[in-house]
């Protein structure tokens, strides 16, 4: 009887044994040499024969470690990536078709797991926090890095020296930096900045009647008092002819959509002091939150104005209802990300080539939290609002695999055509994106591709920038802005109550987080922000 | 004896085994989370004692949202009880393409909630969609379905009341269905009319079917999200909101795993108590109504 137990055990722990050895030849793929290249150096590369949803584009394949032709020399096969990104088509899209790519030239096995925003960041965290090795790559919004970082693999220094990562511009490099770490992949770039038709704003005509209404010049707007008085003098006038009326401004405005990063471009100039050095968002000292102060309450009051000048639904438009609503010539002026831009930009588009990229509008003065009074000068904060960023887990069995996959994902070749499509929400990071003739080359006029160029690399060089609020918990922080901010469009509440109950909200979620903890956090923010 | 009895019951392990993992287990987790500070960055089962509970008695957007649920709730499942209960008196009896209008009326029930919120999303479009069309046809206003309070909560309605109220006439219609003739003949040789027999006979008859369908879609309603989440994400302001809606913010965006533990326990207790008092007053006033 013993005896058999005995064999039992020895049985039991030959089963243990050879799991566990299972599980780490898993874990640790072998290394395999490499093979020879599928592709020539400098190779035309296109999307054509993924269909015709694609455009026929052609650039050369940019010699370098993450090139078509290098990843083509590696042996992945037998080994499974594991991807979660965005739904279909932005980012998820993008991430799809590289894969997709990265398994014919590699033979490794992809998975990819898209997901809508709304679970992105629970499906994303709770694996990472329970230390389960769910996935090996993350694409997600970048701004999420205080809840990610304690997770993420650091990114190797072979793959920060390649050619691609060394021209990723200072803002979108310090964007995927954690405490003095590179612990994302930069992917995308994003930022707000307005976007204008000029079609009306250019036209001798219209220029001329609103001198006769107004007495004020008829340009690009300035200021968001400008940028106001513009759009209720054209809103509800039938600008293209068609019979129907079209109106001054589209924002994104729904609550749990990104009203949020709406309101901060709106904000940006009345509380981002140039002299000033300190978070916007919070007292560093205290930590006390400063989203009511008068700053940020004078922009609400702006965004409530607003309201007249939105298209029928406009207080409830999602970022998709603001893409087209510009996209589309129902409104004259929008400001948020690339997205519109480039939609107004496609071949079809009815507004193609009648638009122009311009700096968020400023202010005439700007809000001194040191001195509590507001400083007559002209001011302007450009916002870099999130971009989608990748990361690989810590706790990924295949970080080699998965560093070369986002190598591959962001090579030049590949970049430059995401660029060209507008849905897959990539946009540009890179010092080379900022180059006029790339965009005049896909059929955009001179004027515009500089009009685009410039306001893009112009927000670089500015030393009075505002980012988000990156730290653990961000998503509750914005939830609690986006509620006050929607119940002051609403009418709910007056702007100044509303944001009065989302600081309130902040304290509380501030305690409940730990004030130390955020408050390292925000030092991080206040470092970009504050940086000369 | 008893042995044999006792063997039978172990005939009843595997379903008892069953209910205990998917039923009372989550039902023991969720009551412990709730009494933890589990959240996004402290994801640990700590002991806070009653610390959520006594922020959710603070939290007015909870409240507001209960209180808004009664109203959507009520509302909605009254407007499908006449309107479903009218479908089915309509096709109970003898009419020319019955079958056709059974199953056309069945159409709604049977799709995606959230696909046809996304489409009665567009219908609402304030600048797109053909309503507002319609209405400008007609020469009347258009209306800011969704960008106004009281718009929002009546698209909200209509779509509930929509998808919904096939759900109603298919209870309804299979109680007419199943009622026994005698009653009617009865009714039709002491010459009542036909809305003295509804009254009478027909209303009576049905009260079990009527509180069992009323219940159910009561308990089906005060779950509503989805439509919520598609249509109006709770908006504008928060005059949408939904406990349910709340919940997913609070536990699933947020992830505010404690609290919204605390808040889910109180919302299912909170909706047995009152469904249950709900039953026990239709049952009593549809009973004294046969009686009369």
């Amino acid at each position: 009887m013993r005896n058999n137990s005995y064999k039992g055990m020895i049985a039991a722990a030959a089963v243990v044994a050879l799991t566990a050895t299972g599980c780490t030849s898993q874990d640790q793929p072998e290394s395999k040499p490499d093979r020879p290249a599928l592709f020539k150096p400098g190779e035309e590369i296109s999307y054509r024969k993924y269909g015709k949803d694609y455009p026929a584009t052609e650039v050369k394949d940019v010699p370098g470690p993450c090139s078509y032709e290098s990843i083509s020399r590696k042996d992945y096969s037998g080994q499974t990536l594991k991807i979660i990104s965005h739904a279909v088509p932005v980012i998820g899209e993008p991430t799809k078709l590289h894969a997709r790519q990265f398994e014919e030239i590699t033979g490794a096995k992809v998975e990819v797991v898209n997901v809508p925003f709304g679970e992105l960041h629970q499906k994303i965290l709770t694996p990472l926090q329970a230390g389960q090795p769910a996935y090996d790559v993350m694409f997600y919004p970048s701004l999420w890095i205080g809840d990610m970082a304690p997770y993420l693999a650091p990114v190797p220094k072979e793959y920060l020296d390649t050619p691609g990562m060394k021209d990723v511009t200072k803002a979108y490099m310090d964007v995927a930096t954690w405490n003095g770490k590179v612990v994302q992949y930069p992917v995308d770039g994003d930022r707000h900045y307005l976007k204008v038709r000029t079609d009306v704003l250019k036209d001798p005509e219209r220029q001329a009647a609103y001198k006769a209404a107004t007495g004020k010049d008829l340009r690009t707007p300035k200021t968001w008092a400008e940028y106001q008085e513009i759009a209720a003098f054209f809103s509800g006038k039938d600008l293209d002819g068609d019979g129907k009326p079209n109106f001054g401004s589209a924002e994104v405005t729904k609550r749990d959509d990104l009203t949020f990063s709406a309101f901060i471009s709106r904000a940006a100039p009345y509380v981002k002091h140039p002299d000033v050095k300190g978070g916007l968002f919070f007292d560093l000292d205290t930590m006390k939150p400063l989203i009511n102060t008068p700053g940020f309450v004078r922009a609400l009051d702006d965004m409530v104005k607003a309201k007249s000048t939105w298209a029928p639904g406009g207080a409830n438009f999602g970022l998709g209802d603001e893409i087209f609503s510009f996209g589309g010539g129902q409104t004259l002026m929008s400001y948020s990300w690339d997205d519109a831009f480039i939609q107004a930009q496609q071949p079809d588009s009815r507004i193609r080539n009648k638009i122009e990229a311009a700096a968020l509008p400023g202010s005439t003065e700007v809000y001194n939290r040191t001195t509590k009074t507001w400083d007559k000068k002209p001011n302007q904060a450009p916002y870099f609002t999130w971009g989608w960023t990748s990361a690989v887990s810590k706790a990924s069995g295949h970080q080699k695999m998965a560093f070369d996959y986002l190598c591959f994902f962001s090579n030049e070749a590949n970049t430059a055509l995401d660029l060209t499509v507008g849905r897959f929400g990539v946009n540009p990071y890179r010092n080379a994106h900022f180059d006029a003739a790339f965009w005049e080359k896909q059929g955009w006029d001179k004027d515009v591709a500089k009009s685009y160029v410039q306001t893009l690399s112009g927000m670089e060089k500015s030393t009075n920038r505002v980012f988000d609020l990156r730290v653990p918990g961000v998503n509750q922080y914005m939830s609690a802005l986006a509620n006050g901010v929607a119940a002051a469009l609403a009418g709910q509440k007056a702007p100044q109550q509303a944001l009065d109950e989302a600081a309130r909200e902040w304290s509380k979620i501030t305690e409940q987080i730990g004030k130390d903890k955020v408050r390292d956090a925000y030092r991080n923010v206040v470092a970009l922000e504050d940086y000369r | 004896m008893y042995g044999l009895r006792r063997h039978k019951s172990m005939f009843l392990l595997p379903g008892l085994l069953t209910l205990l993992l998917i039923i009372i287990f989550p039902l023991l987790f969720t009551i412990r989370v709730s009494f933890s500070g589990w959240n996004v960055s402290s994801p640990q089962m700590d002991f806070i004692a009653g610390a959520n509970y006594a922020a959710m008695l603070h939290d007015s957007r909870f409240w507001s949202a209960i209180m808004r649920l009664i109203l959507l709730a009520g509302g909605t499942v009254l407007i499908q009880y006449v309107v479903g209960f009218g479908m089915a008196l309509l096709v109970w009896r003898d009419v020319r393409g019955r079958r056709f209008w059974r199953v056309l009326f069945l159409v709604p029930m049977m799709t995606t909630p959230v696909v046809m919120a996304a489409i009665w999303q567009m219908i609402f479009h304030e600048s797109l969609g053909p309503l507002n069309d319609l209405l400008g046809m007609l020469g009347l206003t258009k209306v800011a379905w969704l960008t106004e309070s009281g718009p929002a909560l009546v698209a909200l309605m209509t779509v509930e009341v929509w998808q919904w109220t096939p759900f109603m006439f298919l209870l309804l219609l299979a109680g007419l269905l199943s009622l026994p003739k005698e009653p009617f003949m009865a009714a039709a040789i002491d010459g009542a009319d036909v809305w003295r027999t509804f009254w009478k006979v027909t209303f009576p008859l049905m009260a079990p079917v009527s509180v069992a369908a009323v219940i159910i879609r009561l308990i089906e309603a005060s779950k509503l999200s989805d439509s919520v989440y598609v249509l109006t994400s709770g908006g504008p302001g928060s005059s949408t909101e939904t406990p349910g809606y709340y919940l997913y913010i609070q536990g699933l965006r947020d992830q505010q795993t404690g609290y919204s533990g605390a808040m889910s326990l109180t919302y299912l207790v909170l909706m047995i108590v009152t469904l249950t008092v709900v039953a026990a007053m239709l049952t009593r006033a549809l009973k004294l109504k046969g009686h009369s």
